[in-house]
């Protein structure tokens, strides 16, 4: 394969994979919580897209619209409810609770939505664009562009925003922001629900790109664990620099040791990285 | 008297921040070294170097003439440096008694958990918590868990104790009391180096005083000529100390 | 030994007489109960002694199947195959704990989850010794009909579930025990105490993983066909936990009751729920989680305690 043509594909696929990542880095960064539900949320995107699009017509990139919303009040009500009450007891505990409620929230989706996997098909097809020799499909391209608007939009939220300075301070010392007068607990309802609402808006957008099903989920979590620990927790740039590397390390294992070591690589990248440089490319450690 | 422990220019360094600087200290067997500078100064980061808690970025640790530079914080409370800490870390679900009987349990070749229990009966005794033996750690006032600190560094049987600020938080009752049993411990010949602010204590107890400064060593020698050097009234004592010492000569 | 141990021995000791009244489905869900019993209390050993949240049990498990497996096809013994996979898992389990019990809280939590996929993802590719994903067939290993099948399988398990309860009670009452609840409420002050943390975690760590991997073994030789997904199911590595939050964190015999709750619970549910199973389990887990934060262990105190109070 032309060595422009991987490494395209892998700026592509890491754009994706930034995008998968940054809310499940958000509530790791923010909360400190290891939220097992992302991988399902990002499944439950998917499916929101299919239905809307199957039933209404509605393209993707305006069921991104619908979606935001309701999943960040999905996340809000999950955290503030459920999350809330174990926020400040051992990582055991949460890890164990966020798998307890995946298991209920993916067994859901198998029972209602079955098993079999589900392609979003556009009609009309958009095809693909060439530039040289580098084909790249025109649905990637548009996942890739949304996928790093959304990025630049939390961004400029958390840079911009009262909120997004508050999440900001939460992250960099919780006690401090308690003693700056913010309201921790609320700030802790609102980056989950802004967590779960990239998963969902994630989702929507791989939809696109891969085929749906909740047998999925562990994937799309595999991924954002690795993105996290290469590129370091809490930051937008941390995810962006995460997700490349990854995509380009798969990208040339692929091309050189074949594509079914891709994913053992991918996890003994982790492992390496959890060793030397548990901090990642670009952030602060997350808490302990 | 020999030396126990020379720090050879070591250095030590925290991504951009040089918290040691070529700190060249001999210390003798048996004395009561003073090591006292402002916060922030490298006091404790120093200890950390020698423990091996924070190894030295560069320069050499002689320990009993063994090179410990670099050695991991097991080993050198097994070779016989001990200490407390500032902010005290007792096994907060242990009792009394077996937090010190794990120090004895552990730093120790050959013991039993039974026989690191009677000796610990013994520390408890010296530092005046025999009573609160069947106690868990977590239910000691400050000043006991300062104590409890001690009774678990002397369980280690140190041949160089250090001591951290092991009078922050004390009242002057619990200070006094607190000192005498430095003098003891002073008396039965184990080598002291103690972090301190109360200028009283230092006086009172030590032989010898070290200063510390930005990470560097800025005075060194006996007490009353320590506290006259003008780097040291500049960098930590202040004007007011050196007139009011001098008034009492 | 204290009555606590005392009891769990007893239990264990109780437990044997199951072949004299059940039969068939009754050894299956006896054999099942040790096992769960042996992956809680080898979990507890790393997690609730020493204190370090591990994930990692189902690549033990993995793992001991894999190689008894592979070393059955080889017309090896069982016994033999058993204790080969046991001692391998221990020391590469010891070694792996050197390096992954550097990190703490979550991080160790991930790396040990992470162990689980690197090691399925290895024997999936490893075709050639382990069948990779079209999985392996083990030879039959015991007697001949189904009982007799079902009741060497029980006893087996049960023997290896007293081997787990002895060694773990042995740590509890060992300097090894204390130095592991020393470590786990200050790691700091252990070393500053003279204890070689890395040594006791890495012992911790091999410990947890040997028992669990004959049983991993056991399991393989019970049931004769594995694939990785089936033996190297993250699963594996949660119900342990759950179980031995639901008996309470480091107490042996709490842990096995939680395993024989949860078990029966399991059970239930797997009978009369069985498309959703896996969401009740969750609903399960949240349940346990926010109104049983100690475990059952708690509740039996807390009721005695209520009835001192009125006596």
């Amino acid at each position: 394969m032309l060595v422009a043509q991987v490494l395209i594909n892998a700026l592509v696929l890491g754009c994706l994979y930034a995008c998968i990542a940054i809310g499940f880095s958000l509530v790791w960064g923010v909360l400190n919580v290891i939220n097992l539900i992302h991988g399902s949320f990002i499944v439950l995107g998917s499916y929101l897209a299919w239905g809307l699009y199957q039933s209404l017509k509605i393209p993707p990139w305006y069921a991104l619209i619908v979606a935001a919303p309701l999943f960040f009040i999905l996340g809000y009500l999950l955290q503030r409810l459920l999350l809330n009450r174990v926020i400040s007891a051992p990582v055991l505990v949460t890890l164990t609770l966020t798998f307890g409620l995946d298991l209920i929230l993916n067994n859901a989706m198998i029972y209602f939505f079955k098993a079999d996997y589900r392609k979003l098909t556009l009609n009309p097809p958009i095809g693909s664009v060439s530039l040289f020799d580098v084909v790249v499909p025109v649905d990637r391209l548009i996942a890739t562009a949304s996928a790093l608007a959304l990025t630049g939009l939390l961004y400029l939220l958390l840079r911009r925003s009262r909120v997004g300075r508050a999440i900001v301070a939460v992250r960099l010392d919780r006690d401090a922001a308690v003693l700056m007068g913010v309201d921790v607990k609320s700030i802790y309802a609102i980056a989950f629900g802004l967590g779960a609402a990239l998963a969902g808006c994630a989702g929507v957008l791989m939809a696109l790109i891969f085929p749906i099903s909740p047998l999925s989920s562990s994937t799309f979590l595999g991924k954002a664990f690795v993105v996290c620990v290469l590129g370091g927790l809490g930051s937008v740039s941390g995810a962006l620099a995460g997700g490349l590397l990854l995509a380009l390390v798969e990208g040339v294992g692929s091309a050189t040791i074949g594509p079914s070591h891709a994913t053992t690589l991918s996890f003994a990248l982790l492992i390496v990285f959890l060793i030397l440089r548990p901090q990642g490319l670009l952030g602060r450690k997350g808490f302990e | 008297m020999p030396e126990i422990l020379r720090l050879d220019a070591v250095c030590r360094r925290f991504s951009g921040l040089q918290a040691l600087s070529e700190v060249t200290l001999g210390i003798s067997s048996g004395e009561v070294l003073g090591l006292i500078g402002p916060n922030g100064a490298g006091k404790t980061t120093l200890v950390n170097t020698v423990c091996g808690v924070t190894p030295a970025s560069s320069g050499r640790v002689i320990f009993m003439g063994q090179d410990i530079t670099g050695i991991k914080t097991y080993q050198a409370a097994r070779r016989g440096l001990s200490r407390t800490f500032q902010i005290v870390q007792p096994f907060a679900e242990l009792t009394v008694l077996d937090n010190v009987a794990a120090a004895a349990l552990f730093s120790q070749a050959g013991e039993s958990l039974k026989s690191a229990r009677e000796e610990a009966r013994a520390h408890l005794a010296f530092v005046g918590l025999e009573a609160q033996a069947g106690q868990s750690a977590a239910t000691l006032t400050l000043a006991m868990r300062k104590r409890l600190e001690l009774a678990k560094a002397l369980a280690m049987k140190p041949k160089l104790l250090f001591l951290d600020e092991v009078n922050a938080g004390l009242n002057s009752a619990e200070v006094e009391k607190a000192t005498a049993l430095i003098h003891q411990l002073a008396a039965d010949g184990i080598t002291i180096v103690m972090i301190e602010h109360l200028m009283k204590v230092v006086l009172n107890v030590c032989s010898r005083i070290a200063v510390l400064h930005n990470g560097r060593l800025i005075a060194d020698g006996p007490p009353r000529e320590v506290i006259r050097n003008p780097a040291v009234v500049e960098a930590y004592l202040g004007q007011q100390y050196a007139q009011r010492s001098a008034g009492h000569g | 030994m204290n009555r606590l141990n005392l009891a769990l021995l007893a239990m264990i000791g109780a437990m044997a007489a199951l072949p004299l009244f059940g039969g068939p489905y009754a050894l299956r869900l006896g054999t099942i109960a040790a096992m769960y019993a042996i992956l809680a209390l080898s979990w507890n050993v790393v997690g609730g002694f020493a204190g370090y949240p591990s994930f990692a049990t189902a690549a033990f498990f993995g793992f001991g199947a894999y190689a008894t497996g592979v070393l059955l096809g080889h017309g090896w013994p069982l016994a033999l195959a058993l204790i080969t996979a046991l001692a391998a898992s221990f020391v590469l389990a010891g070694l792996l704990g050197a390096v992954l019990l550097r990190l703490r809280g979550h991080y160790f939590a991930i790396a040990s989850l992470s162990l689980v996929e690197v090691l399925r993802e290895l024997v999936n590719n490893a075709t050639d010794l382990t069948g990779g994903g079209m999985g392996l067939n083990i030879p039959l290993a015991a007697g001949s009909g189904v009982l007799a099948d079902a009741t060497f399988f029980f006893y087996a398990m049960w023997a290896l579930l007293l081997a787990t309860a002895l060694m773990v009670i042995a740590i509890s009452m060992s300097k090894l025990g204390f130095g592991l609840a020393c470590i786990r409420q200050n790691e700091t002050a252990a070393d500053m105490v003279g204890l070689n943390s890395t040594l006791y975690k890495s012992i911790a760590f091999g410990l947890s993983a040997c028992f669990v991997s004959a049983a991993g073994g056991l399991y393989a030789a019970w049931v004769h066909y594995i694939d990785p997904s089936d033996v190297f199911d993250i699963l594996y590595s949660v119900k342990p936990i759950v179980m031995a939050l639901m008996g309470g964190l480091g107490s042996p015999f709490g842990v096995v009751c939680g395993a024989f709750v949860y078990l029966a619970l399991e059970e239930v549910v797997w009978r009369n729920y069985i498309q959703i199973h896996s969401g009740v389990l969750g609903v399960l887990i949240v349940m346990l989680l926010l109104l049983l934060p100690h475990g059952l262990i708690s509740l039996h105190w807390r009721m005695f305690w209520r009835r001192a109070k009125h006596a």
